[in-house]
């Protein structure tokens, strides 16, 4: 019996595989985007976790220090003497030819075991490793690179992030100049008991326990966040389709139900069987859902490596290890969203009647009442929303305001249609018009799903859009301000750098020190810079947002320091408040700057006082002023006279082209995002009508057999989606600017710390709608096919007395 | 003559092969004169009232309806024919379910130019529906959907009004109701009717009643 | 003859970074290599105090050596071992994280029951771990040796010892009540057929006394302790592979240092007779006789772990018992020594230190 049953079940979609690749498509896509996005941000976080551990030896304790730059090499020797087990640790920046690398400079005498994992690499000989020229541990692809730039041997460990490489503290010291200023201290695990505190052995030193997250996983949360927003609301859209087909099917079967059900099957072995079904199909999809969304994943990760590179500087590789745990989420959340979607339907069959009236009623006409149920629902989430919005704190509640807004926007949107074309059909006199619009109506609780996807996917396209496209134009307009000198120097060493101070001047308008001291302000580590505040350059070009009237005559004096918006945002300064710098150095604030796309903190003083207070900074960078004309001469000249190798001098143009370009990267990963969602939304708009269109005969015959052609009402068919697709269009707009708005102001605020203006692109929105056009009719195009090739044979089925 | 049929053939490709449905009609009808048009189910009723209101094409033979000859006309003029010569009446009533009763009355008339707002208030009250207007069709019960029907059919003024089996899902009480207010409204506006029935109760109560089997006129 | 060791150290510490010891085809832990820029031990050198105490960076391994033969009140044996060995990458030294100097601490307990040992690394050049003379000190870490005598005496006169591991701790003063004495040539010691050799000098006649704590359990503990100094450049031949040596305080007072190099063939020996006035002797080449009684399961090793040791010329033939046969040193080239009592044709104890059985 329940095997006939189920095979009278199965039997409806052979007869329908369009429906069955709708109901499989629709789950893979949603799985795909979703299990792809988590995919990523697995990958990218393992990534962070393993650069952490391996070059940061994240899962044990370190010792910082606590002002200034360094760790004295004395401090090391005492805390060893007084028996603390703790290893030493130099690090820094190096230019190998034209590429930058971060060398870990570590002491493999004292390294404990559990951090020493480079071993693996196999450095053969710790005479080689500690002697010059040293060795460099080093990925493959960072080895191919500094290839003939170093004398240094290069040893492959694939272990090793890319732009990273291990070398011994001794050579370290030498090849960045450090000079016994340890970068920080490793603690084994293993301590003798009893030791001597570390307040009095070391009072400049800070502890920073084991195990904790490392920074960029921190900064970047903010980042896989989005990710994870974006693929749930690719998730949601893609279960619109589902639940759509799942319910189409559903009701096209009543009548196989109640005749089983006759026959006696029972209705716990009914809906069993049919949860057995949609069980099957949901592992499939979900099957076919890790595959796609396996190549979604490889697709974008090299777009969300450039662009967790570009705001982050994080590395994570471009390649995606397939992981067997993803299979089991897929495979999970395809079912999860399966349950989810059919359980209207289930429960519907569940307590069908007997004998209920087998006429398919696909889309059980969603009364009035419903309706205002919903666009209730809706004005409740939008007045959350808005609350959380006034109120709210944090990035989570951020991206609440984000979801409410969507969510309560998607739902309300069928009411405000509604309510448009029953004005429409109110003011129009002509039969058909006012025909047109009353079925355009009257179609609307069938096409709500999908028209509440394409408001999703049209408003992220708008919000994201306008979000982008706003950054942008703010953040080229600030990089063309504050990227004022035309040419930036850097020097080799010291010694280099002190001729070029005494030879600039008289080769330049005014020459700008670019030195920073990075230490702890306020609890997080960040970078002080000087900035030579008499000059006119700062006066006229640093764009400030906040500042007193004689700001950089202050900072000039070394009376007052600015801090950059991330800074004062994050720790509600006030210009006026004191600021304590490393070694205690207290000074006022007095002015405010944007710094984008610098995820950190960051405190400007007048360029003396830093060097007053640090002396034994680098000064090795500078920006030169000059007319720009002049500025190819003195490149020669400072090649010529310096022998300064090409990349350390770097013209304005080539720097903000090349961070122009890390920003269209950056962002390269949401345009992606955004397409797929489009897609799927178009997808479930395609579903959709395709469903309608066959039950639409009853309602089309009657018009025709009254002397409507079929082609007039085919065109009218077109006509109603583009409608729909229109106003579903006007209504993304304002909502893709809320959502703009709120990724502007508050969800960037939270996670970056800057906030952007709100700028509007209509362009960008008239390409938009141009594709979205493009969608809809591709998405109309079948079912119109199937509507405008009818036969009247058909059309006449509808008046068959016998149905 | 209103309307004139000549040897009218139509046959059906089925899963069993070809199937002659009609097999040569002649039939004549004059304005305001009712028909009725009776046979077994499957004798090609249905067809031919299908074939008459320009929905289907005949195989072969002549129809000429309102001095329009069916098989000369194009898709245009035959949408325009639909609309202007003849009014249907369905056993499912088939009304418009976006719109209220009001407008299903009032949209064959308007389609077909005819909107008179005056005769469509005389017909409501006619047809006992002056109470459903602002109703939706799927608000009414059976009888109240063909009263409307037959409102949406006459209002349109069309020479010649075609009715498959419309009390067919009515009780028979009811049906009769309904059937003398189309009676007696079609014989006030003057049109012909030609109306499928199985029921020789029915039949009788029109003009005349022309009998089909096996694809023939008896 | 810890003699070897030190270059045990420097390929030690390669092998913390690398790869499990290969075996080594030249020596034991490659110290038959060639000393390349390393100064090369000559005879007929007088050594200098106090400094020759301190390093000597142009050689390439040196050590400070201490064994000590300890007793507590209630009558417990024990022994303890600290080392502080220097290993140099080139012959030179510099201040700061680049300094070639390398160093190793070990230090060991031993108890009948427990053989309790540490192990530290570190690089000279920071302070982290060395040598200074003025006043003596050798340390590494929190592990150090430091004289403790008025200025007008010898600095090894009187030293203080510390070092820690896990679940041991000791903290010991050292009073010599003999003078120092030079092994071999005045400080020459050969040790092979092919002229290999070291400097080398020790100061035998330490009393003891301190506090030795296991495990939370502290001991008073009294005894006596020798110290070994030597520094080379290239201690073994080519064939030799380890090594049995043997340091002994006889109950009358006078010391034996005896020690046999194994090679392919018969082995290389040497022995010092010193007097209880310090009056070394170095017995005729070729006399001492060494046998091993009996072996022990280390591990999954077999090592001899009690030793007939003869000199006919003195008279000498005692029989050594080990306190502990397990007294196996875990580090990163692992080597068994331990405290031995001895009897026979002298009763006494000392220690025992045995290489090439891993």
């Amino acid at each position: 019996m329940l095997l006939i049953a189920a095979t009278a079940l199965l039997s409806h979609w052979r007869r329908r595989p369009l429906q069955l690749a709708t109901f499989i498509l629709g789950l893979s896509l949603a799985t795909a985007l979703w299990s792809g996005i988590q995919a990523i941000n697995t990958e990218a976080r393992a990534s962070y976790a393993r650069a952490a551990s391996m070059l940061h030896q994240s899962e044990l304790m370190q010792l910082l220090p606590r002002n200034g730059n360094s760790i004295r090499q004395s401090t090391y020797a005492r805390l060893r003497r007084a028996g603390w087990n703790v290893s030493p640790v130099i690090e820094g920046d190096h230019r190998f030819g034209n590429t930058r690398v971060r060398i870990i400079g570590i002491d493999p005498l004292t390294m404990p075991a559990k951090a020493g994992r480079f071993e693996a690499g196999g450095v053969s000989d710790l005479a080689a490793f500690m002697s010059e020229p040293g060795v460099l541990m080093v990925s493959q692809v960072t080895a191919l690179k500094l290839e003939g730039h170093t004398q240094m041997q290069l040893r492959i460990s694939s272990d090793m992030p890319e732009g990273a490489g291990f070398a011994d503290i001794g050579i370290a010291e030498r090849i960045l100049e450090k000079r016994g200023e340890l970068t920080r201290l490793v603690v084994a695990p293993e301590q003798r008991p009893d030791l001597p505190s570390l307040d009095m052995l070391a009072p400049d030193i800070t502890i920073k326990p084991s195990g904790e997250r490392p920074d960029v996983a921190q900064l970047t949360d903010s980042f896989h966040l989005n990710l994870t927003a974006f693929g749930f609301l690719a998730f949601a859209v893609g279960l619109f389709i589902v639940y759509a087909t799942i319910g189409l099917a559903f009701e096209q079967r009543r009548a196989t139900f109640r005749t089983l059900r006759s026959l006696g099957l029972s209705l716990s072995s009914l809906t069993l069987l049919l949860m057995a079904e949609l069980l099957v199909l949901a592992l499939l999809a979900g099957f076919i859902g890790v595959v796609i969304g396996y190549f979604v994943a490889s697709l974008l990760l090299p777009g969300v490596a450039a662009t967790l590179q570009g705001l982050y500087g994080a590395s994570v590789p471009g390649t995606l290890s397939l992981r067997p745990e993803w299979w089991t989420t897929g495979l999970a959340i395809a079912v999860a969203g399966t349950i989810v979607s059919s359980a209207q339907s289930l429960w519907r069959v569940h307590r069908m009647p007997l004998l209920s009236s087998a006429q398919p009623r696909a889309w059980a006409r969603a009364s009035a009442m419903g309706v205002r149920i919903q666009v209730l629902g809706g004005l409740v989430l939008l007045f959350a929303s808005a609350i959380l919005a006034t109120f709210g704190q944090g990035l989570a509640a951020g991206f609440a305001v984000l979801g409410s807004l969507l969510l309560g926007a998607a739902l309300i949107l069928p009411g405000v249609l509604s309510a448009c074309l029953a004005v429409m059909q109110k003011h129009s006199s002509r039969a058909l018009v006012t025909w047109f619009w009353a079925d355009t109506r009257q179609q609307l609780p069938g096409l709500n799903l999908a028209l509440m996807a394409l408001l999703l996917a049209l408003a992220a396209n708008v919000g994201v859009g306008t979000m982008v496209s706003s950054f942008r134009l703010t953040f080229i307009d600030w990089l063309d301000q504050r990227l004022a000198a035309e040419l930036y120097v850097t020097a080799r060493e010291e010694n280099e750098a002190s001729r070029l101070r005494a030879w600039l001047p008289a080769h330049s308008t005014s020459v700008l020190p670019i030195w920073s001291v990075e230490g702890e302000v306020l609890g997080d580590r960040l970078q002080i810079f000087g900035a030579a505040a008499d000059d006119r350059t700062y006066r006229d070009r640093w764009p400030l947002l906040l500042g007193t009237a004689d700001v950089w005559d202050r900072v000039a004096m070394g009376q007052g320091a600015l801090v950059n918006e991330q800074l004062w945002r994050r720790k509600g300064l006030a210009v006026g408040n004191d600021l304590t710098l490393p070694g205690g150095w207290e000074i006022p604030i007095v002015g405010v700057y944007s710094d984008y796309g610098n995820p950190k903190g960051q405190v400007i003083v007048g360029i003396d006082t830093l060097t007053t207070h640090y002396p034994n900074i680098s000064k090795l960078r500078y920006g030169v002023r000059i007319p720009p004309a002049d500025a190819p001469a003195l490149r020669r000249l400072l090649t010529s006279e310096f022998g300064l190798p090409a990349e350390n001098i770097i013209d304005q143009a080539a720097l903000k082209r090349q961070s122009r370009a890390v920003f269209d990267q950056t962002f390269a990963v949401t345009g992606a995002l955004n397409i797929f969602t489009l897609g799927i939304a178009g997808f479930a708009m395609f579903s959709s009508l395709l469903t309608l269109s066959g039950i639409r005969l009853p309602q089309l015959a009657p018009v025709w057999a009254m002397g409507i052609r079929r082609r007039d009402l085919a065109l009218l068919e077109v006509l109603r989606t583009l409608v729909l697709w229109l106003a579903t269009f006007a209504a993304a707009i304002p909502v893709g600017l809320a959502l703009a708005w709120v990724l502007l102001s508050i969800v960037n605020v939270e996670a970056f710390g800057w906030r952007l203006p709100l700028r509007i692109f209509p362009m960008d929105w008239l390409i938009l709608g141009l594709v979205a056009l493009g969608a809809a009719i591709l998405s109309v195009f079948l079912p119109l096919r199937r509507l405008s090739t009818i036969r009247p044979a058909d059309l006449l089925t509808v008046f068959a007395n016998e149905r | 003559m209103l309307l004139s049929l000549r040897n009218v053939r139509k046959s059906y490709t089925t899963a069993e092969g070809r199937l002659e449905i009609l097999k040569g009609i002649d039939l004549d009808l004059d304005g305001g004169e009712s028909v009725a048009l009776t046979g077994e189910s499957g004798s090609g009723k249905s067809t031919l009232l299908h074939l008459v209101a320009g929905l289907d094409h005949a195989d072969a033979g002549e129809i000429v309806s309102s001095g329009r000859s069916l098989a000369t006309l194009d898709d245009r003029r035959r949408a325009e024919y639909r609309r202007t010569a003849v009014g249907l009446v369905f056993q499912h009533f088939n009304l418009i379910p976006s719109l209220d009763v009001g407008a299903n009355i009032s949209f064959h008339a308007k389609l077909a130019g005819r909107h008179d707002p005056a005769w469509e208030r005389e017909l409501v009250e006619l047809l006992g529906v002056e109470t459903l207007l602002a109703r939706y069709p799927e608000q009414l019960s059976g009888g109240q959907q063909q009263r409307v029907a037959i409102g949406r059919t006459l209002a349109a003024k069309p020479p010649l009004v075609l009715a498959d089996e419309p009390t067919g899902n009515l009780d028979e009480a009811t049906g009769d109701i309904v059937l003398n207010i189309m009676l007696s409204l079609t014989k006030s506006t003057g049109a012909a009717l030609l109306l499928v029935t199985h029921s020789t109760r029915l039949a009788q109560m029109l003009d005349r009643s022309v009998h089909l089997r096996g694809g023939r006129i008896a | 003859m810890n003699a070897s060791r030190i270059l045990a150290a420097v390929i030690a510490v390669t092998m913390t970074i690398v790869v499990p010891a290969a075996a080594v085809p030249q020596g034991f832990a490659g110290l038959g290599s060639t000393a390349e820029g390393f100064v090369i031990p000559q005879p007929g050198v007088q050594l200098r105090f106090p400094a020759d105490h301190g390093a000597h960076p142009d050689f390439r391994i040196e050590w400070w050596y201490v064994t000590a033969n300890l007793q507590s009140e209630d009558g417990t044996r024990f022994g303890i071992q600290w080392t502080l060995f220097r290993s140099a990458l080139a012959p030179k030294t510099r201040s700061g994280w680049s300094d070639s100097q390398l160093w190793m601490g070990h230090a060991a307990v031993t108890t009948k029951g427990q053989h309790l040992v540490s192990e530290k690394f570190g690089r000279g050049g920071v302070g982290q771990a060395g040598v200074a003379t003025e006043p003596f000190s050798a340390w590494i870490d929190d592990w150090e040796m430091k004289s403790l005598s008025k200025s007008e005496t010898d600095p090894l006169d009187r030293i203080s010892l510390h070092a820690s591991g896990k679940d041991f701790r000791y903290t010991l003063e050292l009073s010599a009540t003999g003078p120092l004495v030079l092994q071999g040539d005045r400080g020459y010691s050969v040790k092979s057929a092919e002229g290999q050799a070291s400097y080398y000098y020790s100061q035998p006649f330490y009393d003891v006394s301190g506090s030795l704590d296991i495990a939370g359990r502290t001991a008073r503990v009294g005894g006596k302790a020798w110290l070994d100094r030597e520094w080379s450049s290239q201690p073994l031949a080519k064939d030799q592979t380890g090594w049995e040596w043997f340091s002994l305080h006889l109950d009358s007072g006078e010391k034996v240092m005896a020690f046999r190099l194994r090679d392919s063939r018969d082995g290389y020996t040497s022995a010092n007779w010193i007097a209880r006035d310090g009056k070394p002797t170095p017995v005729r080449p070729g006399s001492l006789e060494i046998s091993p009684v009996r072996s022990a399961r280390v591990g999954n090793r077999e090592v001899p772990v009690a030793w007939r040791v003869r000199i006919p010329e003195r008279g000498f033939d005692v029989t050594t018992s080990p306190l502990n046969d397990q007294a196996w040193m875990e580090t990163t080239t692992p080597y068994w020594e331990g405290p031995v009592t001895f009897e026979g044709s002298a009763k006494g104890q000392g220690y025992l230190e045995m290489t090439g059985y891993e």
